[in-house]
This record gives C-alpha cells, sequence and structure tokens, in this order.
C-alpha cells in the first residue's frame, strides 16, 4: 500500500487499526491476514485473483460476485472442498488449499 | 438460544410470530420494528453481520474506527443495529447470522425455514406463523469476451469485498457497466486508493430527460449524486456515457480492456474500440431481485421498469402467497431507504398495526424514482452484439454463446428454460443467477416478454445431500 502515490488505502479511509494479524496458509504459501478478513479478502490482499479450476477447460477463477451468489470462489478450507471463500471468514491456524474442478461433488444444487 | 454451534446442530428455535430471511436494511428496519410492536421475531442471515448489501461493512477484528466512511446514512444503519441488540438481549429477538435459507415449506398453519448453519453445514430449522422475505438482489451481469479472467469482477462485488474486507481487486480498476451504483462503485475504489481510468456506462444519462418529475420529487437523491459526481472529478476519474467494455484482454489475469461506443439499442459501434490498460475490471448492469424462495412458495411476480422480475406486493407488501411478505429489493431494485421503509410497513401490517401515512408517502416517492432510474438503465438488445462464438455465457458449466445460438436457431429453442435444458447453461452451481438474463437475451426472450418469471429452483442455494435426506418426503 506505500507505494500508492497518494498514500490512500482501504485501511486509511475507515481508519482501520487490526486487533491482530497472523498468517494464513495458502497452498503451502504463508499469507498475512487480518483478523475478520474472510479468505477471499487474504487472498485478493496477498494479490491472488484465483484459487480454483474450472472442471471443462481448468480455467483460473476466484471472486466474482464477491457476496456469495456465483461459486466462482470455491476452495478447500481445511480439507473440506467447495466453500465459498468471499463468505468464510479466515482463521488463524487455517490451511486453504486451490479447489481443482469439482472438488468433492456431494451437494445437490 | 441458539449461538454456539452445538447449539444449531440441535436445529429448533421455538415458534416465532415472525421469521425474517435476510438481515439487510429491509431485514432488520422490519425485525426491530415489529420486536419494538410487541412481536417475538427469529432473523436468519446468510451473512456474517447486519447490514445486507449497503450496510456490509468491516469485521469488528478491523478496528474500523471510521465504516461510515463507506457509507451514505449510516446513522441509519447504526441506530437499527443497536436496536437489534437490545432486542436480542431482552430475548425479543433471536439473530441467527451464517444461516443460509434453502427453503420454506407450509406445514398445517405455520412455516417452516429450513437452513444450511455455519462453516459446518449443520442443519437448522425455524418455526414461525408469518415469513417476511427480504433476500435483496444480486448483480445482473452482461458477458462479455474475457470476463472469465481473474481480475474481472462484480462492481457491486468490488464494493462488498472492499467494505468488508478493506481490500481491492488491483491498483488500476475500470468501472463498467450501467446504472447508479457505478458511480457509488469508481468512488470508493477511487477514495481507497485505487486509480480508476474511467466509469464505462451504457446508457446515456439524458435517459433520465423524461423523468424530471420523480427526480425532482428526491432532491435526497440529486445531492447523492452530486456528492458521488464531486468524488469522481476530484479523483480524476472519467465517465464515459453510451460506451461499454466489450472484451477484457490478458492470459491469466486482466491486463487491458477495449471499450467501444454503443448506439441506442447498446450495439458496439465499429471503428470506435480503444484500449485502456488496467489490471482490473469492476462491472454490472444493475441488480436481479433474489427471489428463489418466494418463487419457490408460489409467490407471483410482475415485471419492473429496469427489464427484471420482482415480487407483485400488495400497499401492506404482502405477496400473493397468505402468510408471506416482503420488502426491500425483493419487490423491485430501489436502494437501502426505501428498502428500510418497505421493511417497517411490513412490520406494521404484520402486526396489525395501521401504517404511518409518512412510510406509504416515503415509499410511493422512492419508488418513482427507482422506476425512473430502472428505466433509464435498462439493457439495449443490441448488447449481445459483442458477444463472440467461443465466450462462455455460463461461467459454471462453460457454455460458449455459440452453443447457445445454435440451440435457438439451430434446434428451435425459444426461451432460457429449453436452452438450459439442452445446454445445461443455468444448471451449474449458482443455478443461473449469472448467466440467467443473459441466456434469455439470446433465446430472444428479452424484448417479448421482459422480466418473464424467473424458473422455480427447487433450492435457493446447495445443500449437503445428508440434510435433503432428513427432509420428510412432502417437503422436499
Ligand atoms: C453486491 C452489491 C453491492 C451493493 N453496493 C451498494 C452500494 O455501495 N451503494 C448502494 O447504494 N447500494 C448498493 N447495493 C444495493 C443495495 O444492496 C440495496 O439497495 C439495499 O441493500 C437493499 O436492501 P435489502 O434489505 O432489500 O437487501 P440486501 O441488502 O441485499 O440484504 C439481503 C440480505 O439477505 C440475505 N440473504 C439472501 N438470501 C438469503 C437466504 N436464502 N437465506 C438467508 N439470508 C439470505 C443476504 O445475506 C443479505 O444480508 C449493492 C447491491 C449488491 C448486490
Ligand atoms: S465470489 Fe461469488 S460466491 Fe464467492
Amino acid at each position: 500500500m506505500s507505494q500508492n502515490p497518494r498514500n490512500r488505502s482501504p485501511r486509511a479511509l475507515v481508519g482501520g487499526d487490526p486487533e491482530a494479524t497472523y498468517m494464513l496458509r495458502f497452498d503451502g504459501r504463508d499469507l498475512p491476514a487480518q483478523t475478520g478478513q474472510s479468505i477471499a479478502a487474504v487472498l485478493w490482499s496477498a494479490g491472488i485473483l484465483a484459487w480454483r479450476t474450472t472442471r471443462e477447460t481448468g480455467a483460473p477463477r476466484g471472486a466474482f460476485c464477491g457476496i456469495g451468489s456465483c461459486y466462482d470462489c470455491l476452495v478447500i478450507v481445511n480439507g473440506r472442498p467447495n466453500q465459498r471463500a468471499c463468505l468464510v471468514p479466515a482463521r488463524p491456524g487455517d490451511t486453504v488449499t486451490t479447489q481443482e474442478g469439482t472438488g468433492r461433488a456431494d451437494l445437490a444444487v | 438460544m441458539p449461538t454456539s454451534p452445538s447449539d444449531r446442530e440441535a436445529d429448533l428455535v421455538g415458534l416465532a410470530d415472525l421469521a425474517v430471511v435476510g438481515a439487510g436494511p429491509a431485514g432488520l428496519a422490519a425485525a426491530v420494528a415489529a420486536a419494538g410492536l410487541g412481536l417475538r421475531v427469529t432473523v436468519l442471515d446468510a451473512g456474517e453481520r447486519p447490514g445486507g448489501q449497503y450496510y456490509r461493512h468491516p469485521a469488528p477484528g478491523l478496528g474500523a474506527a471510521r465504516p461510515e466512511a463507506l457509507h451514505h446514512d449510516w446513522a441509519d444503519f447504526a441506530s437499527r443495529e443497536a436496536a437489534l441488540r437490545a432486542h436480542e438481549a431482552a430475548g425479543r429477538i433471536t439473530y441467527l447470522p451464517f444461516h443460509h435459507v434453502w427453503t420454506v415449506v407450509q406445514d398445517r398453519q405455520r412455516w417452516t425455514l429450513h437452513a444450511v448453519a455455519g462453516p459446518e453445514e449443520s442443519a437448522a430449522a425455524v418455526h414461525a406463523e408469518a415469513v417476511l422475505i427480504a433476500t435483496g438482489a444480486y448483480e445482473r451481469q452482461l458477458p462479455f469476451p474475457g470476463w472469465t479472467l481473474p481480475g474481472v469482477v462484480g462492481a457491486g462485488g468490488a464494493q462488498a469485498m472492499l467494505k468488508g474486507g478493506l481490500v481491492l481487486p488491483g491498483r488500476r480498476v475500470v468501472v463498467a457497466g450501467s446504472g447508479p451504483l457505478l458511480l457509488a462503485v469508481a468512488g470508493s475504489l477511487a477514495a481507497a486508493g485505487a486509480r480508476v481510468p474511467a466509469v464505462v456506462e451504457a446508457a446515456s444519462y439524458s435517459g433520465y430527460a423524461g423523468q424530471a418529475p420523480a427526480l425532482l420529487r428526491n432532491p435526497g437523491k440529486i445531492a447523492e449524486a452530486a456528492t458521488y459526481g464531486g468524488a469522481l472529478l476530484r479523483h480524476h476519474v472519467r465517465l464515459l456515457t453510451r460506451h461499454a467494455v466489450t472484451e477484457a484482454h490478458g492470459a491469466d489475469r486482466v491486463e487491458a480492456v477495449t471499450v467501444a461506443r454503443l448506439d441506442r439499442d447498446w450495439r458496439p459501434l465499429p471503428g470506435t474500440a480503444r484500449r485502456i490498460p488496467c489490471d482490473a475490471v469492476a462491472v454490472g448492469h444493475g441488480l436481479v431481485p433474489q427471489l428463489e424462495l418466494a418463487t419457490g412458495l408460489g409467490c407471483a411476480t410482475a415485471p419492473a421498469a429496469d427489464g427484471t422480475a420482482a415480487l407483485e406486493l400488495d400497499a401492506r407488501q404482502r405477496t400473493s402467497v397468505p402468510g408471506i411478505w416482503s420488502a426491500g429489493e425483493t419487490g423491485g431494485i430501489g436502494g437501502a431507504q426505501l428498502a428500510m421503509t418497505e421493511g417497517e410497513i411490513a412490520a406494521f401490517a404484520i402486526a396489525g398495526v395501521p401504517v404511518p401515512a409518512a412510510l406509504v408517502r416515503r415509499r410511493a416517492r422512492l419508488r418513482a424514482f427507482a422506476a425512473a432510474m430502472g428505466a433509464a438503465h435498462r439493457p439495449g438488445d443490441g448488447w449481445t452484439g459483442w458477444l463472440r462464438d467461443d465466450t462462455d455465457v455460463c461461467r459454471c458449466e462453460e457454455v460458449p454463446a455459440g452453443c447457445i445460438r445454435e440451440a435457438v436457431e439451430d434446434l428451435g429453442a425459444g426461451d432460457a428454460r429449453t436452452v438450459k435444458l439442452l445446454t445445461r447453461a443455468g444448471m451449474g452451481w449458482c443455478q443461473g443467477r449469472m448467466c440467467g438474463p443473459a441466456v434469455a437475451a439470446l433465446a430472444g426472450e428479452a424484448s417479448s416478454s421482459p422480466g418473464a418469471a424467473p424458473d422455480r429452483r427447487p433450492l435457493s442455494c446447495p445443500v449437503p445431500l445428508r440434510h435433503l435426506a432428513e427432509l420428510p418426503a412432502t417437503e422436499a
């Protein structure tokens, strides 16, 4: 955020002062996370926009609708696939992994 | 009250006078007003905190000292949230965040709402005498080549991620689509440090010209627009009207967009394309009422001015199904103030108390404004001209436009339902929420039957199969 010419940032805008920061494990990397951010928000903060591949063509996808409607942001959290990263809060100790294809097909739609 | 995960699994939450689905401006205002009128209320919301899409705000852990910096009218929310907590403490409201209601069924004279609760996806059920559906809306998306590239995100989605998680999708963000939300989004992104090279609006604001009466009766809305306009000027954001992003370019993520001028039907004009470099695109073409719970119950819909289908509601916010009420954007897109007004009207009506005349007047004024706005930004039929045959229309099932055109032209599919059966467009995870309007337009539905009643969906969200198996056969 400091490379921003005018020194503006989402955090500066709302006067954010996170209670705690921690590292979230994602595909073997540790990403800085702030208490209260969703998994998608932690990934976006790290500049990661894609954490899933599609079933047909293996195309990369990430958060699209941001509100739980599109299911494009599906991810594996602590071994549980098909979690909507935009809704699920990240927690210290979580392990998040890229979801390839269907993950697991036990949900009815 | 069931607040711990183990209690949630225990499942039953007594019998409420009123169950409210959705804790956005409409549901929150309704719940607080109804509890104030003496009803026992249970509120279920898919999200983590009350506020819905408009009053979405950072989690407490993010320590935002000025959450109001991202909102208008923050006090309207803060006072209602305080009332919610007070009613909760007094046992008049049971507030269940992280409860995604997937179906509502009638058994005898009361309603049972089934929800998937928490990340552990446990089953929960709530019983109530009356139900208020305040599930709001999601964004209308019109596909374009490259719209599945990482970095292309919903405009409201970018706003939601910024408000809730204090994050941006990129540093240089083109905002595109249609509708007043784009100005709000561009203003917030710029205030939060993104560079916004352009807001690309497909409609021409001259669409408002014939709407002077509705505009003049809403001076607050004009002031709001002026605030956004001022913010955009300050941040050097260009507003291109009657233009659209007709393609996003990039290998693994967006690197640039093509922007073209449109004719009055939203057809891209040849020779007007130019490229704008960017690392994200925030795109949306207005909002679509989120109706699956209501239509699943058989509630009647009617076409709205913006071309979407909305619930048919009477003066007391009643749907066509006795015992089921609705407020906010489910009854047509109209903004947070209207949603709160309607939530309060519904609360009075459900409590059997006369509705204050001021609320009725405010609703009429705001609905007139919403209709004017909706008509001005309604997509023109020519937008399908920017689709290529290989452009994915259905993001979930990866169905390209060519495949849908083939179903329509060669196989005779004349409506979205038939297209869906032939191509799988709309059959995936999101159940057509993202591709529905586009598929309908390609099937030729857009101009002939605007706002056609949406398909009934069996479930409003994916549900673990084990929960379905637990439902009595008559309910499923
Ligand atoms: C992504 C997005 C961003 C927006 N950003 C802005 C903005 O910046 N400025 C602006 O003026 N307007 C914005 N809007 C419009 C604004 O949301 C509405 O004007 C206003 O919030 C409508 O209030 P509502 O109560 O009708 O619905 P909403 O605020 O949409 O609230 C609906 C609530 O219902 C919940 N819900 C939905 N389905 C279920 C279910 N099945 N079970 C349980 N809960 C459910 C949702 O989680 C949500 O909390 C945005 C809309 C969207 C979709
Ligand atoms: S981004 Fe659409 S469901 Fe998460």
